[in-house]
């Protein structure tokens, strides 16, 4: 038993090395070396006609802008948006935002502008975009949506940013004073100036004299005048204070560097010291979230794999179903997309674990101890499972939508943030392996579990049901891989391949952790997590999954038995 | 016993489910080969191609065929599996017989079939945006060549948006290793430092992106406006742009720009995170001209599904298809030399209101566009090329293919003329 598992892990790994290899040898003999160029292609820039328009919307209304704005070519928008920041002050803020959201319309005859949203019940109802007053449903083919670019989002989100630093709560001004470090000049460090005036909140004060003191900087103030700005910003980690100062420090030009010079330099040297401290974090965080991810992945195989000796090619996809099933529930409960998750997750366990027992009844049941064969079928059943995805919901992926509270990410300071999702998705399989330990070690159904892997014979000597033990078995190791695919299906595409990405990733980590030992699997996926993404930076991506593959390889002829054997007669 | 059953069941099934799908006719047809996956990881992009040339033969019986005869799809399906490619395409015209092959779509699914159809003389018509180097007598390529692609973007990228740092981020395999090869080239001819171009490759189906996008903040993070041109191929775009948005980077910040991200890629993701980001084509679904209305509007008949979009192959389908319909009729029969002279110069309406043209070096003269990403999952053309741009089969950018052109008229009559030594390499491609 234990030297097919071995033969097949090394045989997979084999195979995907000579995969790699093939490709990337393909790639070079493809490509021709070295490169110096001559021709310019027939592309030309395009003028710009923003000058032009300026010149004409001087001296409007808001009332003649916003009707501007309604005819206006992308080139003309950001001319008329600085005009209407400028003759309309505060009283945009709500428009801005409306255009930013890309929820501004105009109609078609009138060219009236207005906002147009979704309510709760999925009907377009508009407002107005200054007074906010509802002007009732509407039907959205009747109007035309004010077109926006990049461009006008930039310029947008600093209007915003102007009129946020003044007038928003206490994190939006933090934010949009954050925001406007990035380009200082002399219209921001007069809005500055104003904010600090009436600003009470001490960590917006603090931004804002960043702010003014890289002005300070960039100016030409005296020796010690901007040495006291140095001061202010000693140990800050927002990325355009690290510019300027990198800039100064390298400016030196005519041989001895200033005193300005040296302690700008000082100061950069400790703030890349802090960076580096925290990229580490950040690293060992990826690390520990790819590690989550192989655990979520392997940790039914565990079950099915480790403790009862299937060699399962279709757990990829009973994550597969998972997946899929989170889809169908949200299909079904489109208005309550952050209900639908939690839904999706009893839902998914019960179809992988009714599918998972129809699998073991039906094929693996009559193929004991024959381990070539139950893999043979097994990878027969996954592509029949692949294909029938395929035909019933379309080879193309399906569109699973995240909860609000799933995106975005935790801000610990400029350089450090941690993603939400990673945090949740962490969280969440370090719940679901305790709770299959929890059932493995403190349930009826553990013990007979274990009685029945450990001695077969025996166990039914005791009157132990043996057949059905080993149904509800794979139905839990199945169920906890559809589990996994709720969890799989924020990360990444669901579609009908979606199981085969996994599949040698998760006997990797059973292989490498021990077969039949949990807490060598929960061992094994982080470490394996944290390597890889240790070796990443170093070797790309392509290479780090290389390097892990050749170390398993090695380690199991090493430690055939991985990284936790059993022990005693259990292992025999 | 039982598990003897059960496999020879399975080994049935596996073989009834690969045997070709053809559908034999009784009276005299011109028969139209049809080589995509419909099965495979590939399925997701080429399943759409493949309706489209079945819904192009279906309108042109409409109008009474070509020649007089009916045309008849013959649809096998190669299976995402490269090899498979090459035996299907010999399936098709040795046993099948037939006169033309709609197909492939990875580079190297065609690198497969280049030396099988060059042999048989068989004539095949391939749809997606390549990464160049190649023109066979036998292939006519009415995709994007890298000039009618990356080299406009990136000047795009450059010129209007200021761009002076490059992140080429791209799968490992051929055509990003070779557009970048490309781009990298060119960018350090318009004197973007070496410090300014940071490359990076990942492999098939990747999904945790959380190392690269945070490196790709840092290096954007460095005072200089930075963009990534993404070659990322299929699946693993969606985990990029998700981390993307989580981690915080919006298209203002550090623009992407992809050539592999169409609106059928688009269809099946959630596009929040993506508005805002770039991809050039030579066609949008959102490109206001009648002929695109008439085209969508039989798209979602024939289909009988109005919510599908159609993209950029789709578009070099219907040039390509048109442009055989029209060949045969000037040469007055489906013998692949004479449909070959033919083509040359064949002109047929594109699909964004203009007329493509086809170049002695077998490739499309296309119209350069750059759309952003909505949030419907349409693109908004934010730029375009003032005119059309002729595709170039072997790169002015590289030292090994500048000296190179392609000409399939007498006298030169070659897909590899090297123009300085004035003689035609002895491949054939």
């Amino acid at each position: 038993m234990l030297k097919t598992v071995r033969c097949i892990a090394s045989v997979m790994a084999l195979l995907v090395l000579a995969g790699g290899v093939a490709v990337a040898a393909d790639a070079q003999s493809e490509t021709t070396e070295e490169a110096t160029a001559t021709e310019v292609t027939s592309a030309e820039p395009q003028v710009d006609s923003v000058a032009v328009a300026t010149v004409a919307i001087e001296a409007r209304t808001v009332p003649d802008l916003l009707r501007d704005l309604a005819q206006a070519s992308l080139n003309e928008t950001p001319a008329i948006v600085d005009a209407l920041a400028s003759s309309g002050g505060l009283s945009m803020l709500p428009l801005f935002q409306a255009m930013l959201a890309g929820e501004l319309y105009y109609e078609r005859e009138t060219l009236r502008i207005l906002r147009i949203a979704e309510n709760e019940a999925g009907d377009d109802v508009a407002s107005d975009v200054l007074t906010d007053a509802d002007l009732g449903p509407v039907n959205a083919r009747d109007y035309r949506k004010v077109r926006i670019n990049n461009r006008v989002r930039g310029q947008l989100r600093d209007a915003i940013a102007r009129i946020n630093l003044t007038e928003g709560s206490a994190d939006q001004r933090r934010a949009a004073a954050t925001a406007m470090l990035d380009g200082i000049d002399d219209s921001t460090v007069a809005a500055f100036e104003q904010a600090l005036k009436t600003e009470t909140d001490a960590q917006v004060r603090d931004v804002i004299e960043v702010g003014i003191a890289m002005a300070v900087l960039k100016s030409a103030a005296t020796e010690s005048e901007q040495l006291v700005a140095l001061e202010q910003l000693d140990g800050r980690l927002e990325a355009p204070v690290r510019n300027l100062l990198t800039s100064i420090a390298e400016s030196s030009g005519d041989g001895r560097p200033t005193a300005v010079q040296r302690q700008a330099a000082a100061i950069v040297s400790g703030i890349n010291a802090r960076i580096e401290h925290y990229q580490f974090l950040e690293q060992l965080f990826f690390g520990l979230s790819l590690g989550s991810v192989l655990l979520l992945a392997a940790i039914g195989l565990a079950v099915t794999f480790g403790v009862m000796g299937v060699i399962n090619m279709a757990h990829g996809e009973m994550l597969m179903l998972g997946a899929y099933t989170t889809y169908v529930i949200q299909q079904l409960m489109p208005q309550s997309i952050n209900l639908s998750i939690w839904v999706a997750i009893p839902s998914a366990f019960i179809v992988a674990a009714l599918f998972g027992m129809l699998i073991q009844r039906f094929v693996i049941r009559y193929l004991a101890g024959r381990p070539l064969e139950t893999l043979l079928a097994t990878f027969g059943i996954s592509l029949i499972l692949q294909q029938s995805v395929r035909t019933i919901f379309s080879p193309l992926n399906r569109r699973v939508i995240s909860p609000d509270w799933m995106s975005g990410s935790w801000q610990i300071n400029p350089v450090l943030s941690l993603t939400n999702n990673r945090l949740y998705i962490l969280a969440f399989s370090l719940i679901v392996f305790f709770i299959l330990l929890l059932i493995l070690k403190r349930t009826s159904l553990g013990l007979n579990v274990r009685a029945v892997s450990q001695n077969r014979d025996m166990a039914r000597a005791m009157g132990i049901r043996t057949d059905i033990v080993d149904a509800m078995t794979f139905g839990l190791g199945s169920g906890i891989a559809g589990i996994a695919g709720v969890a799989l299906s924020q990360l990444t595409n669901v579609g009908p391949n979606l199981g085969q990405q996994y599949i040698i990733d998760s006997f990797m980590v059973v292989v490498f952790g021990g077969v039949g030992n949990l807490f060598g699997t929960l061992l094994a996926a982080f470490s394996l997590g944290v390597a890889n993404k240790f070796l990443e930076p170093v070797t790309g991506a392509v290479l780090a999954n290389t390097f892990i593959l050749i170390f398993i390889i090695l380690f199991i002829q090493k430690r055939p038995k991985g990284l936790f054997p059993q022990k005693g007669r259990a292992a025999e | 016993m039982y598990s003897n059953k059960f496999l020879a069941g399975l080994a049935i099934s596996t073989l009834v489910s690969s045997m070709s799908v053809a559908t034999w006719a009784a009276e005299d047809t011109i028969k139209v080969g049809v080589l995509h996956s419909l099965s495979g990881t590939m399925a997701i992009s080429e399943t759409t191609l493949k309706d489209t040339v079945l819904m192009m033969i279906d309108e042109q019986n409409k109008k009474g065929g070509v020649l007089g005869k009916k045309l008849e799809a013959v649809v096998v399906d190669p299976a995402s599996d490269w090899p498979l490619f090459a035996e299907k395409a010999r399936e098709l015209i040795s046993n099948n017989g037939v006169s033309v092959i709609f197909g492939c779509w990875t580079s190297v699914s065609r690198k497969s079939v280049l030396p099988v159809i060059e042999e048989l003389n068989g004539l095949l018509f391939y749809p997606v945006q390549y990464e160049g180097e190649e023109s066979s007598k036998n292939v006519f390529y009415t995709g994007a060549a890298p000039n009618q692609q990356a080299i406009p973007a990136v000047d795009y990228l450059m010129n209007d948006l200021g761009v002076e740092r490059w992140v080429l981020a791209g799968t490992d395999y051929v055509y990003p290793r070779t557009t970048n090869k490309i781009l990298e080239a060119y960018l350090r001819d318009k004197g973007v430092a070496e410090a300014d171009i940071k490359i990076n490759y990942t492999p098939f189906g990747h999904s945790d992106w959380q190392s690269i996008v945070a490196d790709i903040k840092r290096f954007g993070s460095e005072g200089k406006k930075t963009a990534v041109v993404s070659t990322i191929n299929g699946d693993a775009n969606v985990p990029f742009y998700r981390e993307l948005g989580n981690q915080g980077l919006s298209a203002e910040d550090i623009p992407v720009i992809a050539f592999s991200v169409g609106e059928e890629e688009l269809s099946g993701i959630d596009t929040a995170p993506l508005v805002g980001h770039l991809a050039a084509w030579n066609y949008f679904e959102s490109v206001d001209s009648a002929e695109n209305e008439a085209f969508i509007n039989g798209w979602h008949k024939f289909i009988k599904n109005d919510k599908r979009v159609t993209n950029d192959p789709m578009e070099a389908t219907y040039i390509g298809f048109n442009m055989w319909v029209k060949a045969v009729a000037k040469a007055g029969t489906t013998d692949v030399d004479k449909v070959e002279q033919a083509m040359i110069g064949i002109t047929a309406p594109n699909l964004t209101g203009g007329v493509a043209t086809m170049n002695k070096a077998h490739h499309l003269s296309k119209p350069v566009l750059i759309g952003e990403v909505q949030a419907d999952g349409q693109f908004e053309v934010v730029w375009e090329t003032d005119g059309l741009v002729d595709g170039d089969a072997w790169s002015d950018f590289l030292p090994g293919s500048k000296d190179i052109i392609a000409d399939w008229t007498a006298p030169i009559k070659c897909g590899n003329y090297n123009t300085k030594t004035k003689t035609c390499s002895g491949q054939n491609y």
